[in-house]
């Protein structure tokens, strides 16, 4: 008989701590960029941090708490007009009223999630969409925001972000940056705690789930409000970026909820990793492809449809299968300590 | 002034025809296999576009391009059915809702590379403008065939649900494919009928939709969510609440634009939402979502 102490249930590996140890290396990297990257770098990487950040957002609510929305960009934009609304008629300084916005993003998801989460599955999807759309056309109506053509961010408020173009472009790098820190941390921070373990147990299996104890509704709706809190943060540093906001920029499906749908599916729905490899993928193929227009929608589209038939947990999941590695350690293995030679 | 208010809710009701027409594609899809189709508004619209083509390059009139359009767009769905589609079921919701709204994008983009985003309008002729006379209020005739199409198309649909061997069959894989599989009926082939049926309909609703105002690429993500309101404020699984539904968003819509021309659109989301919030299962519901 084998004594009890023949195997330990360990969560991290060499691989996660190797990542670790990366992560806080590359992170110290990005940080220093104004030092060896350009101006255009910088803008871009600035541009994939948040792109990144709604991924692991939608990743969260999509991936782990069975909500699949395609109504995101209602956070977006509502944090983008907050954005403006606080800085021009509130008075406040961009960075705190991209604060307030994602609190006020968290506090309208309240009563969304009340009145969307009466549709379940499919439906709840293009529910989400609905309420998109009304956020976009009651937004076209304020015409002190500029209505259906929308308007731009005043420069003494552009200026008040910081004295210079240079630096500037360097606050808005570093918010970014801060941003997908952040989402990183809540994502995972959420996950390995017990409330990440009741979303999995979701996920695998709702009605086993709920026998257990598990309080679905009030699970998925903290997760619903958190993630929409988090992407009206988004949203407002993207506008602060562009400076311009319209309706349709603003609640965009395409921008702010299919390129991010594709992000995570092509990189692994279900994963931390995956939409980080994602969003590395969706930014590698836009330097190459984006000359190509209307086309390189249709091809991301196929990529993402082939993906999801032939390998639905997406790239990362080919490489987790193939190597067993996790970077970010979510599971727990057994390790036996040795083989007992004599059983 | 009221004769103003009547014109709009006789208007309004007309055009929840439509609505009716695009829900009673999407309800019907939904009922045989639990599939929500993303991409119906913008097959919607490649109907459309296809109904233009056909016209102009065989000389037709749209309403004449259906006898092309329609068996065209229902090959399309039984192919789209058996070769993507049917791959993406299982219990888990999420591959097909990805899979048609990648298809979703793929279609908008499609249309728009082929035809640009320069709106397009099926010339309807005469009948665009005709109209005829009840009490005193002028009704066009082309929305009122609209709805008589409607009405016929969710009574052809209900009378194939309910009294041909071809709804048994969708109500038998509709309850328990297993069973109906062992029973002899191939479910793989059933499906792909039944969304060559639902893309028949969408065939009627995109020509209908080209005659009555303009399109372009970019308007399917619309029409798919006016078709969801109609289906989910008629009920789940009811067509003839179905028709109730895509009457009462279009009243909404056009009493809301009569108000103020930026409410239309708005006030027919907006009575979406209140009917969702004091009946969540809609008004003459059915089954359970």
């Amino acid at each position: 008989m084998s004594s009890m102490q023949d195997h330990t249930v360990v969560r991290s590996s060499r691989a996660s701590r190797f990542a670790a140890l990366a992560g806080i290396a590359i992170l110290i990297l990005l940080i220093a960029a104004p030092l060896w990257a350009g101006r255009a770098d910088m803008r871009l990487l600035g541009e994939l941090f948040l792109y990144l950040a709604l991924a692991s957002l939608w990743n969260l609510l999509a991936g782990y708490a069975g909500l699949v929305s395609v109504g995101q960009q209602a956070f977006v934009g509502f944090g983008g007009y907050l954005l403006f609304a606080l800085t021009i008629f509130g008075g406040l300084h961009p960075v705190l009223a991209i604060g307030v916005a994602g609190l006020l993003g968290a506090a309208i998801a309240v009563p969304v999630a009340l009145l969307i989460f009466r549709l379940r599955g499919a439906y709840f999807a293009i529910g989400t969409w609905v309420v998109a759309e009304v956020f976009r056309l009651t937004f076209a109506q304020i015409s002190v925001l500029g209505g259906g053509s929308g308007s731009s961010l005043p420069v003494s408020i552009v200026k008040s972000v910081a004295a210079n173009r240079t630096m500037r472009e360097w606050t808005s790098y570093w918010m970014a940056l801060g941003l997908v820190v952040l989402v990183l941390a809540v994502v995972y921070l959420f996950l390995r705690s017990r409330r990440g373990l009741a979303l999995t147990a979701i996920r695998d299996n709702e009605l086993a789930a709920s026998s257990l104890g598990i309080d679905i509704w009030k699970t998925q709706f903290q997760v619903y409000v958190v993630t929409a809190g988090l992407t009206a943060l988004t949203g407002g540093l993207i506008f602060l970026q562009k400076l311009r906001i319209s309706p349709d920029a603003a609640f965009s499906v395409n921008d702010w909820t299919a390129f991010v749908i594709f992000i995570v599916v092509i990189g692994g729905i279900g994963t931390i990793e995956g939409p980080i490899i994602g969003t590395l993928v969706y930014f590698a193929l836009r330097e190459f492809l984006s000359d190509l227009g209307t086309i390189y929608l249709i091809v991301l589209g196929v990529v993402a449809i082939l993906i999801m038939l032939k390998a639905p947990k997406g790239l990362w999941g080919l490489i987790r299968e193939r190597w067993g590695i996790e970077l970010f350690p979510l599971s727990h293995r057994v390790i036996y300590s040795k083989p007992d030679k004599e059983k | 002034m009221h004769v103003d208010w009547i014109n709009s809710i006789i208007q309004g009701v007309l055009l929840g025809g439509l609505y009716a027409m695009i829900a009673a594609g999407l309800s019907l899809i939904f009922g045989v296999m639990r599939l929500v189709n993303i991409a119906h508004g913008d097959l919607i619209i490649l109907a459309a576009y296809l109904g233009l083509t056909v016209a102009s390059a065989l000389g037709l009139y749209p309403l004449t391009a259906l006898l092309i359009v329609v068996p065209v767009m229902a090959v399309i769905g039984y192919g789209l059915q058996r070769i993507v589609l049917n791959n993406t079921l299982s219990d888990d919701i999420l591959p097909p809702l990805l899979v048609t709204f990648g298809l979703s994008v793929i279609i908008q983009n499609g249309l728009l590379e082929i035809y640009s985003a320069d709106p397009q309008k099926l010339d309807a002729g005469q009948l665009g403008v005709a109209s005829t006379n009840v009490a005193g209020i002028s009704v066009g005739l082309l929305p009122l065939l609209m709805f008589v199409t409607a009405v016929v198309v969710i009574a052809g649909l209900q009378w194939i649900f309910y009294r041909t061997a071809l709804g048994r069959a969708f109500r038998a894989v509709s309850d328990n494919q297993d069973v109906a599989q062992l029973m002899g009926l191939n479910k793989r082939h059933v499906y792909g009928v039944a969304m060559a049926l639902s893309l028949a309909v969408v065939a009627l609703a995109g020509i209908f939709l080209g005659m009555r105002t303009s399109f372009d690429p970019s308007i399917g993500g619309g029409r798919l969510i006016f078709g969801f309101e109609a289906v989910i404020i008629g009920g789940l699984g009811n067509l003839w609440g179905t028709l109730v539904g895509g009457v009462i968003l279009g009243v909404a819509q056009n009493i809301g634009a009569q108000i103020n021309p930026g409410w239309q659109v708005l006030a027919g989301h907006v009575v979406f939402l209140f009917i969702l919030a004091v009946r969540p299962r809609g008004l003459f519901p059915r089954m359970t979502g």
